[in-house]
């Protein structure tokens, strides 16, 4: 089929939308668990009661996930405007104040984009978005991912076409010239990989994306495949176009269903669409791609063990090399990339090499994408140009800590990533940078720790994730981690030595170089990380038994301050999970430390106006009467 | 015993839709767990018949990957995040408080067959720290007090469909 045909009919579509009000609902997994479904059904309910045509279009994710449910309205001739936190109950409001009426009804409103005549500004452009930098976020949240046309009408499928238009060598070209890194992680040339694979012998050619997204903390590559499925699918075309591959498979988490669903959908348009099959856009190029499901394994992430788990076996890691562009998928050369990697692709042929590599540091071209969570106030997803600090990521894009508390960390990349200190939030980011730290951009996946976090708690949630994870192939990955787990739980439960601190640091060497695959590898990089930045922290434990965050049970303990206990409120006896606190009432609460959780739920819910409950670490700080049982003190 | 038989006939199904290949032992475990809920033995057994291979690296692929289970799921399956956000924000204090709460260990299913619970790495949930998702519905910002209120309505539903059942029995 002709592209200009395809092209002009999706512009058209587009266009004829553009001519009416309609209304965006954030539809994927964040907006989904925020109640988003429930919101779009509001909004059908509501137009249908007043014969209203309007287009309630169901999109990705804007990257705004802890303002989800959010909705778009756009009108024709005036702002765009975004509203935050929406409810079914706004919705009437929302209904008859800017589609039906002329009320932007500014009160619910988190920002506007644009529009209008610009003299009226209500209220300031979502001021995050200056920080930003949005490439392959570009179309997230604005466009539905179930409609191909959608797509194509903002520029999809013009990097194919241009692809389709020029010679494998010449797309290499400017892929080297553009400077591009695997945004799987490792950062490695984006150029070399496509070379080796176009210029290895042996057919069939394998294409695979990589959408394994194992990282817990890490979801940007499920909101792309949910809000903006055809850039990656496109990057792949062109891929098997250079390597002369006529197969790709993208395997995805059976975590992320919709996901799959979204790409399922997407790969069907661009079959119907002669974008994909036996003649692409009568180019005589065929190819075709194929969903693989993962099975839920980390290791999986990792190249050779994810071709064993399409090959149908235990997701093990092998030697490299061979590398696999040489003997990768059923031993013929595959060319295996990340979700993002393929996302980039369409844009660099399209706007060239060179413009891609004018954004970004000297060593580290283009953006990336992180996602937010932990202890930042506004969640979601970012995009930056490479060398955009930390602290611009954190505090412009991210809002600051939440509830007013004070930083204390930020891990980057995961369990293969370190926890950095408030005096690094300073260092650009960029692939070197973040090495040289001791950590790693990874995934992306950034999880913003604060004061209320323990560190070493935290070194022994990553160790055990990895500890779990390892396949068990390399004995320094399956024991060696499993002995610094345990290493770390003696000190979080206040029984380790000071030397253990050294058997530490040497364990995480020997693991380091006695492991085949990234996994182990940098398995220990967040109980480095914490012990180079957070010694001081690791030396309370020890030595004085005392866990300054107040977050390891073993060392902490809570107790109701007697003096300011109501006596006249039952809130913390009536919910104690575990029946533990005493006292009737007017009497002062007592909590019997042999039957206590450590749950906080006591702290949760005692009245503000009285605040009794408080927690004590080290343990020895308990007043010697309420370690007694007795309770109920007059 | 009529479940037993509608269960190979189902797998039977299943296995007659695939090729003879090795690479296809991963789509049919998991379409198998799908329409299951669980694998059981003898499926195994029939896998490597059909795919022609040992029966123990059936095992030992099924075992690999952490979405395999070998015992049956509860009517209510909850599954806990103990991703890294779930965690600084208390995911394990949620998951303790099901287990007291359901009275069984994570991993396990409740004697009445209603509850199974589970702790699965990060459902890609982060800014709604700590989920837990029960019966493909996520509940976010989980605190340990809230867990016995958000399992009401699962109760009442096995309670007043145990009453239809044994009144059903009766008639």
């Amino acid at each position: 089929m002709n592209f200009q045909h395809i092209s002009n009919k999706a512009k058209q579509e587009w266009e004829a939308l553009r001519e009416h009000s309609y209304v965006l609902v954030g539809t994927a997994t964040c907006g989904r668990a925020a109640g988003a479904l429930d919101v779009v059904d509001g909004f059908n309910k509501e137009l249908r009661q007043r014969k209203l045509e309007v287009p309630i279009i169901q999109v990705g994710c804007m990257g705004l996930c802890y303002a989800e449910p959010l909705v778009t309205i756009f009108k024709p001739g005036s702002f765009t405007v975004v509203y935050s936190n929406v409810t079914p109950e706004v919705v009437p409001r929302l209904v008859d104040g800017y589609i039906a009426g002329e009320d932007p009804c500014l009160e619910l409103a988190l920002g506007t984009l644009g529009g209008g005549d610009g003299d009226a500004v209500y209220i300031p452009e979502l001021s995050r978005f200056e920080h930003e930098l949005r490439l392959i976020l570009r179309r997230c949240g604005y466009i539905d991912p179930e409609n191909i046309n959608h797509y194509i009408a903002n520029g999809g499928y013009s990097g194919l076409k241009k692809a389709l238009g020029i010679s494998a060598e010449e797309i290499i070209t400017e892929l080297r010239k553009c400077g591009l890194r695997g945004r799987g992680g490792a950062g490695f040339p984006t150029y070399r990989k496509w070379e080796q694979c176009y210029k290895a012998e042996g057919t069939p050619k394998y294409v695979i994306c990589n959408a394994d997204e194992g990282d817990p903390g890490a979801f940007m590559d499920r909101a792309i495949l949910e809000s903006d499925p055809h850039q990656v699918i496109e990057g792949m075309i062109i891929a098997g176009y250079v390597i002369g591959a006529e197969q790709g498979y993208i395997y995805v988490r059976a975590e992320y269903p919709l996901a799959i669903e979204r790409i399922k959908i997407a790969l069907q348009q661009a079959e119907e669409a002669g974008l994909l099959g036996s003649d692409i856009l009568g180019a005589g190029f065929a190819f075709y791609v194929e969903i693989a499901t993962g099975a839920g394994a980390f290791v999986s992430g990792e190249a050779t063990a994810l071709v064993a788990a399409i090959e149908g076996r235990r997701s093990e890691p092998r030697p490299r090399p061979p590398r696999l562009s040489e003997v990768g998928l059923w031993g013929k050369p595959t060319l295996l990339n990340n979700v993002k990697t393929f996302a980039y692709v369409p844009l660099i042929i399209e706007r060239g090499g060179d413009w891609f590599a004018s954004i970004g540091t000297e060593s580290s071209k283009g953006t990336a994408v992180f996602t937010l969570a932990g202890k930042v106030a506004h969640t979601g997803l970012a995009e930056v140009p490479m060398g955009a600090t930390l602290r611009e990521l954190i505090y412009e894009i991210g809002g600051g800590i939440a509830k007013g508390k004070q930083f204390k960390a930020v891990q980057i990349g995961g369990p293969s990533g370190g926890c950095l200190p408030e005096s690094l939030l300073d260092i650009p980011i960029d692939y070197d940078s973040l090495r040289e730290a001791g950590s790693m951009m990874g995934s992306g996946g950034t999880i913003v720790m604060d004061e209320n976090n323990c560190m070493v708690d935290a070194a022994r949630f990553f160790l055990d994730f990895s500890t779990k994870e390892s396949c068990g192939k390399c004995t320094m990955c399956r024991l060696g981690t499993l002995q610094m787990l345990r290493i770390l739980e003696d000190i979080t439960a206040g029984r380790a030595r000071i030397e253990d601190l050294d058997s530490l640091l040497a364990l995480a060497e020997d693991v380091r170089l006695g492991s085949l695959c990234g996994l182990g590898k940098t398995a220990p990089n967040p109980v480095l990380t914490t012990l180079r930045y957070f010694r001081d922290e690791y030396e309370a434990h020890i030595l004085e038994k005392r866990c300054p965050a107040k977050v390891c049970p073993e060392l902490t303990v809570y107790y109701i301050l007697p003096e300011k206990c109501d006596r006249g409120c039952e809130h913390c006896v009536l919910t104690c999970p575990t029946e533990a606190i005493k006292g009737s009432k007017g009497e002062v609460k007592v909590i019997d430390q042999e039957k206590c959780s450590r749950c906080g739920t006591c702290l949760e819910v005692c009245p503000p106006e009285y605040s009794a409950v408080v927690k004590l670490s080290p343990v020895s700080l308990l007043p010697s009467s309420a370690s007694s049982t007795k309770g109920g003190e007059k | 015993m009529v479940k037993e038989r509608q269960g190979s006939q189902e797998i039977a199904e299943i296995l007659g839709r695939h090729k003879k290949e090795k690479r296809n032992l991963i789509p049919l475990l998991q379409e198998i767990q799908t329409r299951l809920g669980y694998l059981p033995k003898k499926t195994l057994q029939k896998i490597a018949n059909f795919l022609e291979m040992p029966e123990v690296e059936v095992w030992g692929v099924a075992t690999f990957y952490n979405q395999f289970r070998f015992v049956p799921l509860g009517k209510y399956h909850t599954m806990v995040c103990m991703g890294t956000a779930c965690h600084l924000a208390g995911g394990k204090l949620i998951l303790e408080a099901l287990e007291r709460e359901l009275s069984i260990k994570v991993g396990a299913t409740s004697a009445d067959g209603n509850f199974s619970l589970e702790r699965v790495a990060c459902i890609g949930c982060c800014m709604l720290a700590p989920v837990i998702v029960i019966s493909g519905k996520i509940y976010p910002k989980m605190t340990p007090f809230k867990v016995e209120e958000v399992l009401i309505p699962y109760r009442q539903e096995a309670q007043s469909e145990l009453k239809e059942e044994k009144s059903k029995g009766k008639s």
